[in-house]
């Protein structure tokens, strides 16, 4: 069943066109890693799912509902697509344990014991049980991307947005996160995933797909894109980096 | 020196009005400054020019010029109002006077000003939290309202605490204003000392001791509390 479908997106900044035409359909469970070279419109792409950008042209559809039409409730929407940011973003004046049961209370209106219990069952799943009362200023980031992961799926989301979840860590915090958002594959969540670490997208990628100036311009299994790529711009692009 | 002691009482007297109307006026001016400072980051242009048109114009006239026109103004504006309505369309006359009391005239003036600069430190507050927090909020599914509420909001108040302290200070000292239209707050109650007693040098030099007192008592007060709702706040960059 499709989850998520783009037709023909297209965004721009002011002049900067940074997604020329974006097609794509991205079906339930399906794991898609989106790489490309900085710049390529990855990042703006998967904020266009939830519309933390709002495209110029083109329509976006989230599991039937239509992003652009102007009479969906962006927020009922919202609670369905999970995001996880570079940066975290965890709410520094809450508490681990308040930063996950916050949405849950004020937008699902789950009793707050249920709320807590809830979280502490995903605290328990990303491994940071011990860390409920802390703040994020007292966690290293790993432990606050695993908190914002965490975070984001209180809300019981059917889609998973990962916007460069690894990009702003310390290279022995990378293996952490990237371990929970195996888990979360195995388990069978729709994730879209943008990121550089290329042996994520080999090993738990359905799909990859390799964007260049806001275009998608090949995709394919990861065996298909990785040693058999058709296009010379990708064939550069993973000539850099693997 | 002993003709200071002596007055003490009065002063201490014109002091506690000084800080009972500084209070008024910043309490006041916060709920004044929230919905004007909000009121300028609204996306709807009428709201965000009427709010900048209040914040631009007690901003940028003499809070004394604000105080005269409330205070001798005002009444003209509501006798004259009246006196037209009577003419024009056979209401009775409802006011039997439109003098404003003192009180009444000093919290108007002072409270509308200091909602003028109080909104912009919340608008600078709000502006200060990292674009990150919103869109974090937003993604979980809240409306903007309950971002502002449970996110923007609180990580702002933190943030304004020290301008809003500077705020309260700048504020207790321009009470002193309120001495010419008879508001007996300390200054005013030097005035009518040094008057009786013709040692303006003795009573206005108390006068500034006190006055130096609670600013200093005050900043301290702020660094205080800005130190101690420091946790749980991490400034990135």
């Amino acid at each position: 069943m499709t989850l998520i479908e783009v037709k023909d997106l297209h965004k721009s900044f002011g002049s900067l066109e940074v997604l020329r035409g974006i097609n794509c359909n991205i079906d339930e469970k399906e794991v898609v890693v989106v790489i490309g070279p900085s710049g390529s419109g990855k990042s703006t792409f998967l904020r266009c799912l939830n519309l933390l950008e709002v495209p110029t042209r083109g329509e976006v559809i989230i599991d039937g509902t239509s992003l652009t039409d102007s009479r969906t409730n962006i927020n009922a929407v919202r609670q369905e697509v999970g995001m996880v940011f570079q940066r975290f973003n965890l709410f520094p004046h809450k508490t681990v344990l308040e930063n996950i049961t916050l949405a849950p209370i004020k937008v699902r209106h789950l009793p707050e014991t249920e709320a807590e219990k809830l979280a502490r069952e995903l605290l328990a799943r990303v491994g940071l049980s011990d860390k409920a009362g802390a703040y994020p200023e007292q966690l290293s980031g790993g432990q606050q991307q695993r908190v914002a992961i965490a975070r984001a799926l209180a809300m019981r989301p059917k889609i998973m947005l990962f916007d460069e979840p690894t990009s702003a860590l310390d290279p022995e915090m990378v293996g952490e996160v990237l371990a929970v958002m195996k888990d979360l594959a195995r388990d069978g969540m729709t994730m879209v995933v943008v990121t550089h670490e290329m042996g994520f997208a080999r090993e738990v990628g359905d799909r990859v797909l390799f964007m260049d100036e806001g275009l998608i311009l090949e995709e394919g299994t990861p065996a298909q894109l990785f040693n058999n790529c058709q296009n010379p711009r990708t064939r550069a692009f993973l000539s850099k980096i693997l | 020196m002993g003709l200071v002691i002596q007055s003490l009482p009065y002063l201490l007297l014109g002091a506690v009005q000084t800080l009972k109307i500084t209070l008024v006026a910043v309490s006041l001016g916060c709920i004044l400054g929230l919905v004007a400072g909000m009121g300028r980051l609204s996306r709807r242009r009428l709201t965000s020019f009427l709010a900048t048109c209040y914040v631009d114009f007690f901003r940028g006239t003499p809070l004394l010029v604000q105080i005269f026109i409330v205070y001798y103004g005002f009444p003209q504006l509501l006798d004259e109002g009246q006196k037209f309505l009577m003419a024009s369309l056979g209401m009775p006359q409802l006011l039997q006077t439109t003098h404003i009391p003192v009180f009444v005239a000093a919290t108007l003036a002072t409270s509308l000003n200091s909602g003028a600069y109080v909104a912009e430190i919340f608008r600078a507050g709000i502006q200060s939290i990292e674009r990150g927090q919103v869109e974090a909020a937003r993604s979980l599914g809240m409306t903007e309202g309950q971002t502002m509420r449970y996110i923007v909001l609180p990580q702002a108040f933190k943030r304004v605490i020290p301008p809003l302290g500077n705020e309260f200070i700048a504020m207790l000292k321009d009470t002193s204003l309120l001495s010419v239209i008879g508001y007996v707050e300390l200054t005013r109650q030097g005035q009518l000392i040094s008057g009786a007693t013709f040692k303006p040098l003795q009573i206005y030099f108390g006068v500034a001791l006190i006055y130096l007192i609670m600013t200093f008592t005050i900043s301290r007060l702020v660094d205080y509390l800005e130190r101690r709702l420091k946790t749980g706040d991490l400034d990135r960059s």
